[in-house]
């Protein structure tokens, strides 16, 4: 070991090809964090509508609904998620010009993801109101309870009356019943008391990611740096990663001190390897949950796949 | 032992260093042979859907076609070029290995593309007739029609999307050695059949109603 160790190298060539080597495979290694690729999806690209931040059960942005008509709306659609399982989300906004509702509701569903996770049980009403478009948008696991011609029949004969009296709070509460009783009909899993929502980071792939790694970041390392240069080098690159993988300072800096303490450890023992490097990034990480909304958040196992019905009125 | 017979040198030490790096690395990295596996099933799956809506848009055609045809003098022509488009759009064997069939793809996509514009135009003609805005039956076919159109929409994304991450593993490196090797070929997307026409804005004619 000690041979690799040697400051100068002897043969800077082969350092250089060990450095770009090193630099090759952290590529090939491939680490994007989901949470990173989808920071691009969540606002669509030229000039249509963003998809909002799932607050509640209820987001209206046109300022149409009283707060009592809010709370009554969502307090209905909490009532049915507690009884039946399903999410159902109503989203008002003010136009989705110049998208077509449909595609406008296919992003937000893809976006949101509303259902519960092992079900998928998810429906959003979306309402247009200067375009005086509304659509219900269906998750797979719905369309046979509420295919789309039963999701029509509610647009046309529930809201479209009631919308062109302006009754909006009223036609939503009337097609949350209807919408209520068609799952109602569908022999889906029943609730369950706690559901498990986190969407963890396995913590094993860090652990495992992190082994690997500091032995062949030190090792390269060291073959233009002095030993403890080196180790110092191993942490300051593994915290950062951590830190950039968690967004948190605090686990960052935890892995910075192991991986150190891992590297002296291998620089020393030649195979002292039962450094604890492995306790990276610690119990895993979640997704920012969404957050307010009387601790609503989308169980994350609605595939929307097209199914639902759009109107006008 | 035979290998005693030279003294290892550095050059050799480290070399040895790298490879078990490598060694140790490899399995980690992969050289993303698993990745096209996933990604090869990823598309062929998004693709079994989008044949899956297409054979659902199909089956709704011949009861739209009946109730049209009940109406009486309905612009034949219409009707006609419907049904012309769907039996040369059905007439294709819509195989998944269609989707390593350049050719054959883009022949697939131009009789479904026929087929789409020869329906919306019969939709847009049955507005003329207040029997069939009337006809129940008739509003029912259409909503589930136009689902289908939506569905066919989502699928063909789906599958755009499921084709670019498998096209972006087999042409960047060093996955592309991978797929030199076993000869995985980028596979065939959608592409929009009248580019000229959309791209040109639309022409709206007040006078002359």
């Amino acid at each position: 070991m000690h041979a690799l160790l040697r400051w100068p190298p002897r043969r800077p060539l082969v350092t250089l090809a060990g450095l770009l080597l090193g630099l090759a495979f952290s590529l090939t290694l491939g680490w994007v964090p989901a949470a990173w690729a989808q920071a691009n999806t969540a606002t669509g690209p030229g000039g249509v509508l963003a998809v909002p931040a799932l607050s509640a059960r209820v987001i209206d942005q046109t300022g149409t609904l009283t707060p009592e008509q809010l709370r009554a709306l969502s307090d209905k659609l909490q009532a049915l998620e507690t009884q039946r399982g399903s999410q159902v989300v109503i989203l008002m906004v003010p136009s989705t010009q110049p998208e077509d509702i449909a595609a406008y509701g296919q992003r937000v569903g893809d976006t949101w993801k509303i259902g519960r996770r092992e079900v998928g049980d998810g429906l959003l009403v979306i309402v247009a109101l200067q375009d005086r478009r509304m659509r219900i948008e269906v998750a797979k696991t719905l369309e046979g309870a509420i295919p789309d011609l039963m999701a029509s029949r509610i647009i046309e004969r529930t809201l479209k009356p009631a919308f062109q009296a302006g009754a909006y709070a009223d036609g939503l509460s009337a097609a949350i019943d209807q919408i209520d009783q068609l799952i109602a009909g569908e022999d889906l899993p029943e609730p369950s008391a706690d559901r498990d929502r986190s969407e963890e980071v396995a913590p094993k792939d860090v652990l495992v990611f992190g082994l690997m790694s500091v032995p062949f970041l030190f090792g390269v390392l060291s073959k233009v740096l002095g030993r403890k240069a080196s180790a110092l080098g191993t942490g300051l690159i593994g915290g950062g990663l951590t830190w950039w993988l968690t967004a948190s300072l605090l686990l960052g800096l935890i892995a910075a001190v192991l991986a150190v303490v891992l590297a002296l450890a291998l620089g020393t023992g030649g195979g002292g390897r039962g450094g604890r490097g492995g306790s990276w990034g610690g119990g895993g990480f979640g997704r920012g949950g969404f957050g307010g909304g009387g601790g609503f958040s989308s169980g994350g196992g609605g595939n929307f796949g097209g199914g639902g019905a759009s109107g006008r009125w | 032992m035979p290998a005693s017979r030279f003294t290892p040198s550095p050059l050799s030490r480290r070399l040895a260093g790298i490879s078990l790096v490598l060694a140790l690395a490899m399995p980690l990295s992969g050289c993303g042979y698993n990745d096209f596996q996933r990604l090869d099933e990823a598309t062929k799956a998004s693709w079994s859907e989008v044949l899956n809506q297409y054979q659902r848009r199909a089956d709704l055609i011949p009861n739209i076609v009946a109730t049209v045809k009940g109406e009486a003098n309905f612009e034949q022509e219409t009707l006609t070029k419907v049904i012309e488009a769907r039996s040369k759009a059905t007439s294709i064997q819509a195989t998944p290995e269609l989707i390593n069939d350049p050719e054959a793809f883009h022949k697939f996509q131009q009789a479904q593309g026929e087929l789409s514009g020869a329906l919306s135009r019969l939709l847009v003609v049955t507005e003329n007739y207040p029997n069939l805005k009337a006809n129940q039956g008739f509003q029912d076919l259409r909503i589930q029609l136009e689902g289908t159109e939506n569905r066919i929409t989502v699928a063909r994304n789906r599958y755009i999307e499921s084709v670019q991450s498998y096209n972006v593993l087999a042409r960047s490196f060093p996955t592309n050695l991978t797929a030199m090797v076993f000869s995985y070929k980028p596979k065939a997307s959608f592409t929009v059949q009248n580019e000229a026409q959309i791209s040109a804005p639309p022409t709206v004619d007040f006078g002359n109603k």
